[in-house]
């Protein structure tokens, strides 16, 4: 085994890391849609889930095994193999975008190995990103078309549609970013960005921040842009014709895609893994915030749970509390706390961002469908070639003359 | 063998069987598949030859904005399986001597080549994304220009076509 282990290290490493990427991810995309219908139930004045655990936090694992246990009826006259090929093209494309998406500063010991802190390290992987974005509209477009009945084909249709239309705003509202950096890295423009929240791109790129928002809510078929599934009109859009666990692929890959984006909001304009302090001694004590938060946030779901309303639930919630309490304390530790910055605020602003997400949904109508071309086209477009423009020519008088 | 030899002989049988099952099939929605895989396995060589910038590119532009144009139009033709047809007598006279002098050009040609041959200037340090566009905007820059002028007159010839009142 150790042998082995010293041969092929660089294998096992990789191996390690994208069984651990893609285990975390997973179980986020199921608690983001516990999330979900909790925020948008809260916006609404209803409880959501709350039968299946306490708070009803069983609720994805219910809903995991409903999927599998599901009859999984195959429509007529389908066509067979790109039927069954549209929902494994659709997860797995979904999943595939967070290899390249740097998870933390600098290098960590593994195995007596150094490796970079994300599963892939490549100088080009914002393109790879847009390269693996450009070919997700296969899974919608060809499932809708496989299915072979009136409402998924639209439904497919109206999606390539948006998905084409949008591509041009996301990629180019990014170029702004690749201007100011010259690098098409993901991890240096994160660097780029060292040094609190006044490096940040946002501000100087806010014009390109809120092309890629939008573009990005399109390019994942969120609200307000969601007509390839708007059940008013096409029952459920490109995935009627899909039952059971195909059904579940196409929901765990729109959860991931929109993980994806969060990340790449986050690392592309909130400045990454990076803390938003300054890295002056002044706020060195900041490093221990996830600490602290951790301690503080276990400590009161402890005190809740102690007096909640079901026997299940009292017993559940203070020992979740009480490891909350010990993985802050863990993390205030001085060989921990180094480690813990990187991943805990990309974290934290990929939930931050994951939350404008439900609650756009929980807030704006949807677009009617010439409205949705007006505006991606004729507003959208022009403003991400403006902040092209102006970012362009800033960089060219701002060079140092040679 | 090597991991990239392994790799490079999948890619190009994947490349291969792809171009010869986007004839063979019938459906043009399985055409237009295999065209995709084809491209993608071509842009997987491009990675094993170090050119990543062109990989990338391979795979936006063409498996992901052409060839989804592609799919939409066949979608939203609705067409249909194509009938097959006896094959016709220009192709089996002209067509089938011509592909086999073109194999057998091509196969010459290769086998009479030294590994690797460079077309034209710095073409073997244009494998970085900064070196490529200091080309593209320096010695390379009339083909350039005139590639872009194209484009756009073929763009222009594409909203007249559509704008006409027939």
């Amino acid at each position: 085994m150790g042998d082995f282990l010293a041969a092929n290290a660089l294998l096992v490493i990789a191996i390690v890391k994208v069984v651990v990427v893609v285990f975390v991810l997973l179980t986020a995309v199921a608690y983001i849609t516990w999330f979900e219908r909790k925020v948008v139930a809260h916006m609404q004045g209803r409880w959501g889930p709350e039968r299946v655990g306490p708070h009803g936090l069983l609720q994805p694992l219910a809903d995991g095994a409903k999927f599998l246990f599901k009859e999984d009826p195959t429509p007529a006259g389908i066509d067979r193999f790109v039927y069954f090929l549209a929902p494994f093209l659709a997860l797995s494309l979904a999943l595939s975008t967070i290899a390249v998406i740097p998870l933390g500063p600098g290098q960590i010991e593994l195995f007596g190995h150094r490796t970079w802190f994300s599963v892939a390290e490549l100088n080009i992987s914002l393109l790879v990103v847009f390269a693996i974005t450009a070919l997700s509209v296969y899974g919608v477009a060809l499932a809708g078309w496989a299915s072979n009945s009136k409402y998924p084909l639209l439904g497919g249709l109206r999606s390539s549609a948006q998905m084409l239309s949008y591509e041009l705003s996301l990629t180019m509202s990014v170029v702004g970013i690749v201007l100011l950096t010259n690098t098409f890295s993901l991890r240096d423009i994160v660097e780029a960005q060292r040094g609190g929240v006044g490096r940040w791109f946002v501000i100087p790129q806010i014009l390109g921040f809120v092309c890629f928002f939008i573009s990005a809510l399109a390019e994942t078929n969120r609200v307000p842009f969601d007509l390839p599934e708007a059940e008013t009109e096409l029952v459920a859009g490109f995935h009627t014709e899909y039952a059971s666990f195909k059904f579940a692929m196409f929901f765990m890959a729109e959860y991931a895609a929109m993980v994806t984006v969060s990340f790449m909001v986050a690392v592309l304009f909130f400045g990454g893994y990076f803390s938003p302090f300054p890295g002056t001694p002044a706020w060195h004590w900041t490093i221990y915030l996830p600490a602290a938060g951790g301690v503080i946030g276990g400590v009161l779901l402890l005190l809740h749970g102690l007096r909640y309303h079901t026997p299940l639930g009292r017993i559940v919630l203070p020992v979740a509390g009480l490891a909350l309490t010990g993985v802050g304390v863990l993390c205030a530790l001085a060989g921990v706390v180094e480690y813990i910055q990187g991943p805990f605020w990309l974290a934290a602003k990929v939930a931050t961002v994951l939350f404008v997400y439900v609650w756009v949904r929980g807030t704006l109508p949807r677009f009617r469908y010439d409205q949705l071309m007006n505006f991606g086209w004729k507003f959208l477009l022009p403003l991400s070639l403006a902040n092209l423009v102006i970012t362009s020519l800033i960089v060219a008088l701002m060079r140092p003359a040679q | 063998m090597s991991a990239e030899t392994i790799l490079f002989f999948v890619l190009a049988a994947a490349a291969l069987g792809g171009a010869v099952n986007l004839i063979a099939q019938t459906h043009p929605i399985h055409s237009a598949l295999s065209l995709i895989v084809v491209m993608v396995a071509l842009a997987g060589i491009y990675l094993l030859l170090g050119a990543e910038l062109l990989a990338a590119v391979q795979i936006i532009v063409y498996a992901g904005a052409i060839m989804v144009l592609f799919v939409f139009t066949i979608m939203l033709l609705n067409a249909g399986a194509e009938e097959r047809t006896a094959i016709s007598r220009a192709a089996t006279w002209l067509g089938l001597p011509f592909a086999v002098i073109l194999t057998v050009v091509l196969g010459w040609s290769i086998s009479l080549s030294q590994a690797p041959t460079y077309a034209g200037p710095g073409v073997a340090m244009a494998r970085a994304s900064g070196q490529l566009s200091q080309l593209l905007f320096t010695s390379y820059m009339f083909p350039f220009e005139l590639t872009s002028i194209l484009i756009l007159v073929a763009i222009l010839g594409a909203v007249v076509l559509a704008k006409r009142d027939f």
